[in-house]
């Protein structure tokens, strides 16, 4: 039964869902994940890459986290093809702001703008979704730092900290606890540099046998000229990070098991 | 045959324009506002092709309006006056260019900081603390150059207004019996007291 609403996704199906949207979304639990946080000096995002063939030349391509302008940085999840046509059509939007009024592009505007491209592809005929969820770490001078998720049906929300792709579950509850009480907390501010351990251990939880190669992550702070700052973080950093996680977690291991 | 003036102090600017509409030799009439808020924060003093200051300055005025209901915040003066100028420059070289000079006067509520632009018909756009536009304009300048000081304050602003009508009363061969004068500040959009002969004790 449910095969013949399965074929075209501009039809709903008895029960009113649109199948081919969750298809596409269960493409994406099964991609590589992406995480967010946002801290009170930043935000960082990570992704896990699968492609780890010896052969690969990294040092070429990034496949998971995208520059869209001075102020603006993606991670996606899903099939990186899809991934590649949004992120040319999102530099494309900023840089149409950029021109029509010399400024570059409030963070929301952006967001919006590419899901009601994302949703457009749900309901016109003889189209597939993209099978693309993505994070979106920005900055505006009115809202200051942000973190949006959109999803293929185009839907879009901001958010503390989130993650998408696979096993974003675990991630998510992970990120719940870490992150609890951490906001408008004077006493103990959430730093960038924290926000980057925290992304290695919620990444090192969801992914199976963590490695630098396997991970990439991007940092935006403010300048001293009020400006952000996009960093990517070397692969030699994230080596550290997640070094230092392992030894945490020893530490963590001999200790619990010294008082039993 | 038509003046429009504009000054800035650090946290207002000022526009003045003068009232007349004549076609060829005639006057038809002597109380056109030229000066036209956009919203609260922002406003235009406009002159040129009598039509097209009218007509273009209300499809700046509405497309800032619809940005304001899609996003729920204004655009600043400076993104006001750089979509203005980027239409402007896009008409230009269309088959129906309006002509249309103006000064645009506004308030960034966000960094509490006012701007002044002056952009002419060819889409010319410069910040600027004060200038003006047309024929009596020309003989401003050298006024403002003498009289403006940084951090001067709203009075001291309209004062030089004052003396700027006085001299194109004096020496512009133009009859310009009027200025309407509009000020942005922290408080908004404000009419400040005419400019005119009768207005000016001495």
């Amino acid at each position: 039964m449910a095969r013949r609403y399965d074929s075209r996704t501009t039809i709903f199906s008895p029960e009113g869902r649109l199948y081919q949207v969750e298809y596409a979304m269960e493409a994406i639990s099964r991609a590589g994940a992406a995480l967010g946080i946002r801290t009170d000096d930043g935000i960082v995002i990570a992704a896990e890459c699968h492609t780890t063939s010896p052969l690969l030349d990294n040092d070429i391509f990034q496949d998971k986290i995208y520059k869209i302008n001075d102020h603006l940085c993606v991670a996606v999840a899903g099939i990186t093809s899809d991934a590649n046509v949004l992120v040319n059509e999102m530099r494309l939007i900023a840089q149409r702001y950029q021109y029509n009024y010399g400024a570059p592009i409030p963070v929301e505007q952006l967001v919006s703008h590419l899901c009601d491209i994302k949703q457009a592809y749900t309901q016109y005929g003889g189209k597939r979704p993209f099978g693309v969820s993505i994070l979106y770490m920005g900055y505006d001078r009115r809202h200051g730092f942000q973190l949006y998720q959109s999803d293929p049906s185009g839907n879009y929300s901001g958010w503390n900290g989130t993650c998408i792709g696979k096993s974003f579950g675990v991630a998510m509850s992970m990120l719940k606890t870490e992150l609890a009480n951490r906001y408008d907390n004077a006493e103990n501010p959430l730093t960038t540099e924290e926000g980057k351990k925290i992304a290695i251990k919620v990444l090192a939880k969801s992914m199976e046998g963590i490695n630098a190669e396997k991970v990439e992550m991007a940092v935006t702070t403010l300048g001293s000229n009020g400006r952000p700052i996009i960093k990517m973080v070397q692969k030699e950093e994230i080596a550290q990070l997640i070094t230092k996680h392992n030894e945490e977690e020893e530490e963590k291991k001999a200790s619990t098991s010294g008082s039993n | 045959m038509e003046t429009i003036l504009g000054i800035r102090g650090e946290d207002f600017a000022i526009v003045a324009a003068e009232t007349t509409q004549a076609r060829s030799i005639v006057v038809m009439k002597e109380d056109e506002n030229k000066i036209h808020k956009i919203n609260n924060s922002l406003v235009f003093a406009t002159m040129g092709e009598s039509g097209d200051t009218v007509q273009f300055t209300e499809f700046i005025s509405k497309n800032i309006a619809l940005y304001k209901m899609r996003n729920n915040y204004e655009l600043s003066p400076k993104e006001a006056a750089h979509f203005t100028r980027k239409n402007l420059a896009d008409y230009l070289r269309s088959r129906t260019p309006y002509q249309v000079n103006m000064m645009i006067a506004g308030y960034d509520e966000q960094t509490q900081k006012s701007a002044l632009y002056f952009i002419d018909y060819l889409a010319n756009s410069v910040e600027v603390k004060y200038s003006g536009q047309g024929y009596g304009a020309m003989f401003c300048q050298s006024i403002f150059d003498r009289e403006y000081k940084n951090g001067l304050n709203q009075n001291e602003a309209y004062t030089i207004l004052e003396h700027c009508v006085k001299e194109i009363q004096k020496r512009l061969v133009i009859n310009q019996k009027n200025f309407k004068v509009a000020i942005v500040n922290k408080d908004g959009f404000k009419w400040m007291p005419d400019i005119n002969a009768k207005n000016i004790c001495n």
